[in-house]
C-alpha cells in the first residue's frame, strides 16, 4: 500500500459522500472560526485599551482641580476653592526639576469657521510642551510656538478631519480661521490620530493657552499635566508637585493622578482582559472540540462494514488504521484550515464596519485551534476505527454488533 | 489443506459461556468442494470465520496448508488471509463508491502489488468472470448476479488456495445463481478449494461432501449426491427432543 494508494483512498472516501464531507467540514470549521473570531475580538479590545494608555504615556502626571476624596462638605461651599491657573502651571515648571515638560490644559467647545464653512469643535488650549506629552504628530506646518505661556498669539494647529472639512482641496497653512469671534492663523495640521481618551484629535483645534482663555473669557485651567524626567521617580515628583501647589493654595484643593496609579489600574485592566480572552478561547475551543468529536464518531461509525470488508480482503489492522488516520487527518486539517479562513473573514468584515479596534486573533489561539482540530479529529476518527478493526469482520460487515 | 482438530470457539455473553463450536474435527483436502449446512445458530458462520482466519479458535488446532493458525498474531493472520483465503458474501459487499475495476483491485492494494502490475491482473480477473464490459460501472449500476461475479473476481485476484462463500446465491434469482455457481465450479475444477455455506439443498448438492452442523458439532457428513438423505436427517435431528 503506497502513499499514492492512501491519497487515492482518502480522496475517494471524502469525495464519494460530498454532503457528509461538507457537513463534517462545516461542523469543524464553525468551531474553529468561532475561536479565531472571538479571540480576535478579545485581542483587539485588549490592544485598544493598551494603546490608549500607551498614548497618554505612563510617565505623565496629571493635576486636576478639586479634591476627589470625600472629606469635608460639598465642594464650592465653605471657603472659595483655589482652582488651577496658568501661574500654578508655571510654578510647577519652575519648582519641579523632576518634571521634564509641563503643559497647562484648557478645553472648551467653540465654532471654528472659514468662509462659509464652520464646525463646532473642541478647542484645546495649551503650550508647545503638550505636543511630546500627548504624542501629537504634525502632517504639515509647525506646532504651537515655544514659551508662549501668557502671550496669546492668534495662531491655531488643527486636526486632520477639521482641516479637510474647512479647507476641502486647499492648503490651510497660513490661512485665517475664526474661532469664536477671533481671527487665528493656521500654522500647522495634525496627522490623523483618532480618538484618545474621549478626545477626537482629528476634530480638535489647538491654540496657545492664553489665547484659549481669552476666547472663552476664563482664568482657570482644566488640568495641568507634566511628564516625569527619565530616571526620576514619578511618585516622588507627584508628592513634590503637591507640596508646591499646597503652598500656593494654602490647602489641598486639587487631585494628582500619578503614573503608579495609572500603571496599577492598567495592569489590573489588562490582566482582566487577558483572562477574559483566555476564557473565551477555552470555551470556544471546547465547543469546537466536541463538535469535531461528534462529526468524526458518526462518520467512522457509519463505515464499520467497510472496515470489516477490508479485513476480509486481507488488509492488516495497521493498513486499515493508516487509511482512517490519513482520512481523519485530511478532514480535520481541511476543516481547521477552512475554519481559520472563515474566522479571519469574519474579522475582516468586522474591520470594514469599524476602524476603532484592530481585529486580529493572537497567533497562539489560531495555532491552538488548528492543533485542536487535528488532534481531536484524529483521536476521534481513529478511536472508532480502532474499535471497528477489532470487531469480527463478519459482524462488522453485517453492521450489527454483537 | 485444512485440518481442524477438536476446535472450540467459546463466547462469553453476560458472564455465560456459549460454545459456538464444540469440538470440530474435520479434514478438507486441497481442491475439494465442500458445503456446510445447518440451522441458524449451529455455528456455520463461526466455522467459516475460523477457516477464513478472521477469528481464532478458543481451543484446538487448525492447520492451514500445513501451518498452525491458532497461535498466529494479528499481522500473520492478515497475511494468511491475503495469501490463502478468498471471501464471497451473500450481499456481495462491494464498496459503493468504487467502480467494479477498483473493487477487484482492492486486495492487490493491501497486498502491496505495484500499480503497474495491478491493471493487467484486474483485467484478467474481470475477463475470467465475463465482466470486462462492465468494469467501469459502479455497484449500484450492476445486477445482483453481476455484482457477485465482481465479488468472485475480487476474492480470487490474489490466487488464494481456499475460497469461502457464505450463501453466495442467497440474494440471486435462480438464473444468475446458476451462473455464479458455474463460475465457482469452474474455479474449483482448476484446483481451488471451495467451501460453501448454504441453506439451499440445490447449492449443496453440487459439492462433493456436505457437512451438517448442529449445536457447534458436525452432526453428519454426506456426499453431495446423497443430499436428499441429509435433508431428511436434518428434519430428523430437529424432531429429536
Amino acid at each position: 500500500m503506497s502513499a499514492g494508494d492512501v491519497i487515492r483512498f482518502v480522496g475517494g472516501a471524502l469525495g464519494a459522500n460530498r454532503k457528509r464531507t461538507a457537513l463534517s467540514l462545516l461542523g469543524m470549521s464553525i468551531g474553529i472560526a468561532a475561536v479565531v473570531a472571538l479571540t480576535g475580538l478579545g485581542q483587539g479590545g485588549r490592544e485598544f485599551v493598551q494603546s490608549q494608555f500607551d498614548f497618554i504615556g505612563t510617565n505623565v502626571v496629571g493635576v486636576l482641580p478639586g479634591k476627589v476624596e470625600t472629606s469635608g462638605g460639598i465642594p464650592g461651599i465653605g471657603g472659595a476653592p483655589h482652582d488651577l491657573t496658568v501661574e500654578d502651571a508655571l510654578a510647577v515648571a519652575r519648582g519641579l526639576p523632576a518634571a521634564e515638560r509641563v503643559a497647562p490644559v484648557f478645553l472648551g467647545n467653540e465654532t471654528v469657521a472659514h468662509g462659509e464653512r464652520s464646525r463646532q469643535v473642541l478647542v484645546f488650549g495649551s503650550t508647545a510642551e503638550v505636543q511630546p506629552i500627548r504624542k501629537l504628530e504634525l502632517r504639515s506646518g509647525q506646532f504651537l510656538p515655544v514659551s508662549e505661556w501668557d502671550r496669546g498669539s492668534p495662531v491655531a494647529v488643527i486636526g486632520s478631519k477639521l482641516a479637510s472639512e474647512l479647507f476641502p482641496g486647499e492648503n490651510p497653512l497660513g490661512t485665517k480661521v475664526r474661532i469664536g469671534g477671533w481671527q487665528m492663523r493656521v500654522i500647522g495640521v495634525l496627522r490623523e490620530q483618532g480618538t484618545h481618551f474621549g478626545i477626537d484629535l482629528d476634530e480638535t483645534a489647538f491654540v496657545p493657552v492664553a489665547t484659549a482663555l481669552r476666547i472663552f473669557d476664563r482664568a482657570l485651567l482644566f488640568r495641568i499635566v507634566f511628564q516625569v524626567r527619565p530616571g526620576f521617580d514619578g511618585a516622588a515628583a507627584a508628592r513634590r508637585c503637591g507640596e508646591i501647589l499646597r503652598e500656593r493654595h494654602g490647602e489641598e484643593d486639587f487631585t494628582i493622578t500619578t503614573p503608579d496609579a495609572i500603571l496599577s489600574s492598567l495592569d489590573s485592566i489588562l490582566r482582566l482582559l487577558t483572562l477574559a480572552l483566555v476564557g473565551i478561547a477555552s470555551i470556544s475551543l471546547a465547543v469546537a472540540g466536541i463538535g469535531i468529536m461528534n462529526v468524526m464518531l458518526v462518520s467512522v461509525a457509519e463505515r464499520t462494514p467497510e472496515i470489516g470488508l477490508m479485513k476480509a480482503l486481507g488488509a492488516a489492522r495497521r493498513q486499515v488504521l493508516a487509511l482512517f488516520l490519513a482520512e481523519a487527518a485530511a478532514l480535520s486539517a481541511l476543516g481547521g484550515g477552512l475554519g481559520i479562513l472563515f474566522g479571519y473573514g469574519l474579522l475582516a468584515v468586522g474591520s470594514l464596519l469599524q476602524s476603532t479596534v484592530a481585529l486580529h486573533p493572537p497567533l497562539w489561539a489560531v495555532g491552538a485551534a488548528f492543533s485542536l482540530s487535528v488532534v481531536v479529529g484524529i483521536t476521534f476518527g481513529l478511536l472508532p476505527a480502532a474499535r471497528a478493526v477489532r470487531l469480527d469482520p463478519v459482524v462488522a460487515l453485517s453492521g450489527r454488533e454483537r | 489443506m485444512i485440518r481442524l482438530s477438536d476446535v472450540w470457539r467459546t463466547y462469553f455473553v453476560g458472564g455465560v459461556e456459549l460454545n459456538a463450536l464444540a469440538g470440530i474435527d474435520e479434514h478438507i483436502r486441497a481442491g475439494e468442494h465442500v458445503a456446510i449446512m445447518g440451522p441458524s445458530g449451529s455455528g456455520k458462520s463461526t466455522l467459516l470465520n475460523i477457516i477464513g482466519c478472521l477469528d481464532r479458535p478458543t481451543r484446538g488446532s487448525y492447520l492451514l496448508d500445513g501451518r498452525e493458525v491458532s497461535g498466529l498474531g494479528e499481522e500473520e493472520l492478515s497475511r494468511a488471509r491475503r495469501e490463502k483465503i478468498g471471501y464471497v458474501f451473500q450481499s456481495y459487499h462491494l464498496v459503493g463508491r468504487l467502480t467494479a475495476r477498483q473493487n477487484v483491485e482492492l486486495p492487490l492494494v493491501f497486498a502491496g502489488v505495484p500499480r503497474a502490475e495491478r491493471r493487467a491482473r484486474v483485467q484478467e480477473a474481470l475477463d475470467t468472470v465475463g465482466m470486462a464490459n462492465r468494469a467501469d460501472h459502479r455497484p449500484s449500476e450492476l445486477s445482483g448476479g453481476q455484482a457477485q461475479r465482481i465479488a468472485i473476481a475480487r476474492a480470487t485476484i490474489l490466487r488464494p488456495r481456499v475460497l469461502l462463500a457464505d450463501e453466495p446465491t442467497g440474494n440471486l434469482d435462480s438464473a444468475s445463481g446458476d451462473q455464479v455457481l458455474e463460475y465457482l465450479g469452474r474455479l474449483n475444477a482448476e484446483g481451488l478449494t471451495l467451501i460453501v455455506v448454504t441453506h439451499d439443498p440445490a447449492v449443496a448438492r453440487r459439492a462433493e461432501r456436505v457437512l451438517l452442523l448442529e449445536d457447534g458439532r458436525i452432526a453428519r457428513r454426506m456426499a453431495g449426491k446423497d443430499l436428499t438423505t441429509v435433508v431428511e436427517a436434518l428434519g430428523e435431528a430437529r424432531e429429536r427432543p
